[in-house]
């Protein structure tokens, strides 16, 4: 009686074993059916480069502060490393261009801290824009400003005009830059919320980098789509544009301080 | 009225060509500077991402401003018709033509990208104030040109005073753009305000004539040529009252911020504890860009001695250089406060006063720029009939009495 069973169990592990290298094959066929597509379909929704940008979309970000934790600069060393712009100098230098830093307050009635990353604001109605002699400094219609190096004379009136300090001029010759991210001596620079990234589908390195740190302070999406986190966020509670009096309607928007 | 020769400055003294050759050389420093400048980046320089615009400014926005005003006595000729000044218009044409191209060129210089000029020309953002003013200062250059083509060609005398008229009114313009491009940054408290557009105006009055007077004095006393008393002193005079107003519009500014809690951060700064900025505004652009010289204008007996009118004159350009420096500089000194209410500190120096100190170079750069147009004046009177033989009481206005 034994034997027989032994044969039968023998059996059913032997059609177990097929049945399982059969459903591993199949879900390797499978993930390798799948992958492409899935490759695609991320192409699909970034931007092909020959397409223009449209105005249907608004890139923006909300910064919450609260979250922002103190001391970590994972964001603007991402941004630096990103963008092929040297880290600030020991003791920083006015000449540094930096294009986001981790501002730290302190309110001057209760003494309540607090620290926030602040970069360009891709203001709606940017000053920048506004009186750049020969438009070098342009917003594109998803509403990132934007400084077109071909055209910038390096007058640095888009520095006197920004009320946010958001940008820097390049004061030396420059060495190891990003092929993404051209720059030069004598123009004038800002955060571009990594154009070369978003037109590719991806999150501007900072956003990338706070969440990777496990803060997820910053959240990147289009500010025009209803069903974006961002919008529904900004629509549901209190955010602040920095100073909300010049009535530019920055696409950086902040909540917690 | 006795009518007026103009010749060229027939003097070729070892004098005259020690002076050009010494402004010469002054013109070849500033260029030296901005090659320079072009060559390492602006890093030899003591501008900054914070204080973005610094000395060169400074020296180019006065000459801008100062283009303007040396025309006043060609305006108050043509426009206003008053004969007297008529023989003092030519020179003021030229000097206005010069100023300007010297401020210009420093301006261009000082560029980021001074090889893209090309590009400042042809791409044109037509909301921006700086491309206004690319149209107001060709303008300028084309309306003084034709000014002085009717004044010196007499063929052409009968459309002397439309071109004045144009002229005139071009340089209100002019002004009023050199003023707006500080008087539209909506982002700096210092600056956001509409008054500034007058209140260049009004600087131009005082910073133009004062170098005018001082170049008319050089030219005629160096030469040799008679200058009578009472055309200095009309023009002394006329200088005072310039001053006058522009201690007004100080005022009158200054006191508008004291108003505004909003503004009492910046006012205590540039007027009380703003250091290297409070004393440029106190010791330069008060009292000796204002009080002193108005002391001497004011002062018939004063104005009567050459050398007080020289030094009233030099003081208001100083004043006027120091006017700039507070302005432009200590403008940018005190820091932009993005949250109000938030004491702020960052590696990018947020709520911080700002560092500035001038280099070598850029400051070179702006002198060049000054001699530049001192070295057009000098060549122009010596190749074309800018000026009149004689400014003698007698043959400018027989029936004046100094």
């Amino acid at each position: 009686m034994n034997q027989p069973q032994n044969t039968e169990n023998q059996a059913a592990q032997t059609v177990d074993e097929h049945r399982r290298n059969f459903i591993g094959t199949s879900a390797a066929l499978a993930g390798l059916t799948i992958a492409p597509g899935v490759m695609v379909y991320g192409i699909a929704h970034s931007k092909p480069e020959q397409e223009a940008v449209t105005n249907k979309v608004r890139w923006g970000m909300l910064i919450d502060s609260s979250k922002c934790a103190d001391g970590c600069t994972d964001c603007v060393s991402a941004c630096f490393t990103e963008n092929g712009v040297s880290l600030p100098s020991t003791p920083p230098k006015e000449t540094d261009s930096q294009w986001i830093r981790k501002v730290e307050l302190k309110d001057m009635r209760t003494g309540r801290e607090q620290s926030l990353p602040v970069m360009c604001q891709h203001c709606e109605e940017p000053p920048c824009v506004d009186v750049c002699p020969t438009g070098a400094s342009f917003k594109r219609a998803d509403g990132i400003v934007l400084v077109d190096r071909h055209i910038c004379i390096g007058c640095r009136y888009c520095m006197m005009a920004c009320p946010y300090k958001a940008r820097s001029f390049v004061h030396e010759e420059l060495t190891d830059q990003s092929p993404d991210v051209p720059r030069g001596k004598g123009c004038v620079e800002s955060c571009t919320m990594c154009v070369h990234r978003v037109d590719r589908g991806e999150k501007p390195a900072c956003v990338e980098a706070c969440t990777k740190a496990g803060h997820e302070a910053i959240l990147f999406g289009d500010l025009n789509d209803p069903n974006s986190e961002i919008a529904k966020r900004i629509a549901s509670k209190a955010t602040v544009q920095l100073r909300a009096d010049l009535a530019l309607n920055p696409g950086v928007r902040y909540e917690g301080f | 009225m006795a009518s007026i020769t103009f010749s060229e400055l027939k003097d070729t003294s070892s004098r005259y060509w020690f002076l050009a050759g010494l402004i010469g050389l002054f013109a070849a420093l500033g260029l030296g500077s901005a090659y320079y400048m072009e060559h390492h980046g602006h890093i030899v320089t003591g501008m900054n991402n914070s204080i973005v615009w610094g000395m060169p400014h400074v020296f180019a926005v006065f000459l801008i401003v100062a283009a303007s005003g040396a025309l006043n006595a060609a305006s108050i000729a043509s426009v206003f018709g008053k004969m007297v000044y008529k023989p003092l218009a030519p020179l003021s044409g030229l000097l206005a033509i010069a100023l300007l191209a010297g401020g210009l060129t420093v301006l261009m210089l000082d560029l980021g990208r001074p090889d893209r000029l090309i590009v400042a020309m042809t791409y044109l953002n037509l909301k921006s104030v700086f491309a206004w003013n690319v149209v107001l200062y060709t303008g300028f250059f084309t309306f003084v040109a034709v000014y002085l083509w009717t004044m010196m060609d007499k063929t052409m005398g009968a459309y002397t005073k439309a071109a004045g008229m144009a002229a005139f009114i071009w340089r209100l313009v002019l002004t009023t753009g050199t003023g707006s491009i500080f008087g539209f940054l909506v982002a700096r408290d210092p600056y956001s305000t509409s008054l500034l557009a007058p209140m260049f105006i009004i600087m131009s009055f005082a910073y133009g004539m004062a170098l005018y007077l001082l170049v008319l004095m050089a030219i005629y006393t160096g030469s040799g040529r008679p200058l009578g008393d009472a055309i200095l002193q009309r023009l002394g005079r006329l200088l005072g009252v310039f001053v006058a107003a522009v201690l007004y519009f100080v005022f009158v500014y200054h006191l508008t911020n004291l108003y505004f809690t909003k503004q009492h951060a910046i006012e205590k700064f540039i007027l009380m504890d703003g250091g290297i900025y409070t004393t440029m505004f106190w010791v330069g652009q008060i009292f000796i860009g204002g009080v002193l010289p108005l002391v001497i204008l004011l002062n018939a007996k004063l104005r009567a001695s050459r050398t007080l009118l020289v030094a009233a004159c030099l003081m208001v350009v100083a004043g006027g250089l120091a006017q700039m420096y507070v302005t432009i500089i200590g403008g940018q000194a005190f820091p932009l406060n993005i949250f109000p209410g938030w004491q702020q500190s960052s590696s990018f120096f947020d709520g911080a006063i700002h560092h500035y100190a001038p280099s070598l170079p850029e400051t070179l750069l702006g002198l060049g720029g000054l001699a530049i147009a001192l070295l057009i004046v000098t060549f122009g009177v010596k190749v074309l009939r800018f000026l009149p033989a004689s400014l003698a009481d007698a043959d400018v206005d027989p029936h004046t009495k100094a």
